[in-house]
């Protein structure tokens, strides 16, 4: 087995449960699989308490429930009342769609600990858009309720192309919903935004206009409001260090209960990703083939193998590497040592080409009507 | 920012003081985030509960700790905390 070579192995200390694919919106950018509406079943209310209760044993601490929109669970409450129960630190990752006030109660009645909003853009025309769904003002409305219940409020803006001229007033508006944190995440492409990238990705100019503008935002609101920003790694020339390193901090279990080292794993060829239905946490986290993969150095190829750099970035991520080189053990193409660099500026340039172009194709929204159309033609 | 000595210091409801079995340590836990925190820094939060000033937590770890002279690290440590935002002083 790869990387099984007496790696120290770390618990893992943050949970994603995936609760769902099912969801209400249809961001293009959607980071679920391409082929979600393929896996239709979803894990009982046992397996999740079963799954919590072993990752918090092993030393889980923050708790993510996301989905798809986890909303649509009718156990959530019952979850979040076990987590807490369990002394997870628990986030609810919403869309705010179908969160009632009579909701946000139940929940912090249970033990939620924080709740966060995504906003796909600042001007309802856009965000509607976006999101295929008519919701701007239901967010708007949540979060304002988010604040009145004593949750921190998080405001979550993914940017891309169509939205990253709206910067200032996204800023604006976070700062008007009195949000205690903003995440501004440049699209990560994988999933639905790798699908759309060309119509997604904005230019050089665009992302350092809008960072600088953060970047100043950020100094006003120091000690009132904390921005996380997630930078555009196309635009780098180092790697980000992807999950902190395979396997050593994060474990994402799947609706239909797949464990994975990473939300995007499900689209890596032959790991074998385990389930929870049959294996304990312990085992998954321990003894996986998919979840030993990528742990230590052992599995890189050159120029990751020599690099001075690897215990810093770990070779970047392994499924951009496969996404945009084909081999999931080369170095991050992100990486400008890489032999394969050439592939992002090849990305960068043709998404700049699709904004000259005068028959620019639609974007592909996320449902299930496409998520079938697209897992039959790869 | 500096340490009010007239006033309270609360430790901030956006935030959670918790001890991690697994850790062996006291961790601070807010949104998508945690802090781990040495034995005493962990100790002077714990004071920080709303009833005390600067000058009662530093007589109260002198006194637990048998020790004096403690007033200047604490001062530095809770400037980081408000700084942070993991106290608070209304």
């Amino acid at each position: 087995m790869a990387g099984s070579n007496n790696i120290k192995i770390t618990p893992p200390r943050w949970l994603l449960a995936e609760l769902t694919y099912a969801c209400p919106l249809q961001c293009p950018y959607c980071s679920n699989p391409i082929d979600y509406a393929n896996y239709q079943s979803e894990l009982d209310t046992e397996d999740w308490k079963r799954v919590l209760t072993q990752a918090r044993k092993m030393g889980a601490v923050q708790l993510g429930f996301s989905g798809g929109e986890p909303l649509t669970r009718k156990d959530l409450v019952e979850l979040v009342k076990h987590a807490r129960d369990l002394g997870y630190y628990s986030n609810l990752i919403t869309s705010g769609y179908g969160l009632t006030e009579e909701k946000i109660i139940q929940l912090k009645e249970a033990g939620l600990d924080h709740i966060q909003v995504s906003i796909q853009a600042s001007t309802q025309e856009l965000n509607d858009h976006i999101a295929g769904t008519t919701s701007f003002q239901t967010k708007k409305e949540v979060a304002h309720l988010v604040k009145k219940h004593g949750y921190p409020m998080v405001l979550c803006v993914v940017i891309h192309r169509e939205n990253i001229h709206q910067m200032p007033e996204i800023l604006a508006m976070a700062e008007e919903l009195g949000a205690d944190y903003l995440e501004l995440a440049n699209t990560q492409y994988y999933g639905w935004a790798h699908v759309n990238r060309d119509l997604l990705l904005p230019t050089k100019e665009q992302f350092e206009h809008a960072e600088a503008t953060a970047q100043a935002f950020k100094e006003k609101v120091a000690g009132k409001m904390k921005i996380y920003y997630v930078v555009p790694d196309l635009y780098e020339d180092r790697p980000k260090a992807c999950m902190n390193g395979w396997g050593t901090t994060f474990l994402t279990i799947a609706p239909d209960g797949v464990a994975l080292p990473c939300h995007s794993a499900r689209d890596l060829p032959g790991l074998d990703c385990p389930n929870v239905k049959d294996y304990s946490i312990e085992q998954i986290w321990n003894d996986s083939k998919a979840f030993n993969f990528f742990r230590g150095f052992e599995w890189m190829q050159e120029p990751c193998k020599s690099c001075d750099e690897k215990e810093k970035d770990f070779g970047g991520c392994r499924c951009q590497a496969y996404l945009l080189t084909g081999d999931m053990t080369n170095t991050d193409p992100v990486c400008s040592k890489s032999p394969k660099h050439g592939v992002i500026q090849e990305a960068i340039d043709s998404a700049k080409a699709s904004t000259e172009s005068t028959n620019e194709k639609p974007l592909i929204f996320r449902n299930s009507k496409n998520s079938k159309i697209l897992s039959k033609t790869e | 920012m500096t340490i009010n000595p007239d006033q309270l210091i609360k430790f901030s409801p956006m935030h959670r003081l918790q001890w991690e079995d697994a850790q062996q340590k006291d961790v601070i836990l807010y949104p998508e985030g945690m802090v781990e925190l040495n034995q005493s820094s962990a100790e002077i939060l714990k004071l920080c509960d709303g009833t005390r000033k600067l000058a009662q937590i530093v007589s109260d770890l002198e006194e637990k700790f048998s020790t004096s002279g403690l007033t200047n690290d604490i001062i530095a440590f809770l400037e980081v905390a408000l700084k942070n935002g993991w106290i608070q002083q209304h």
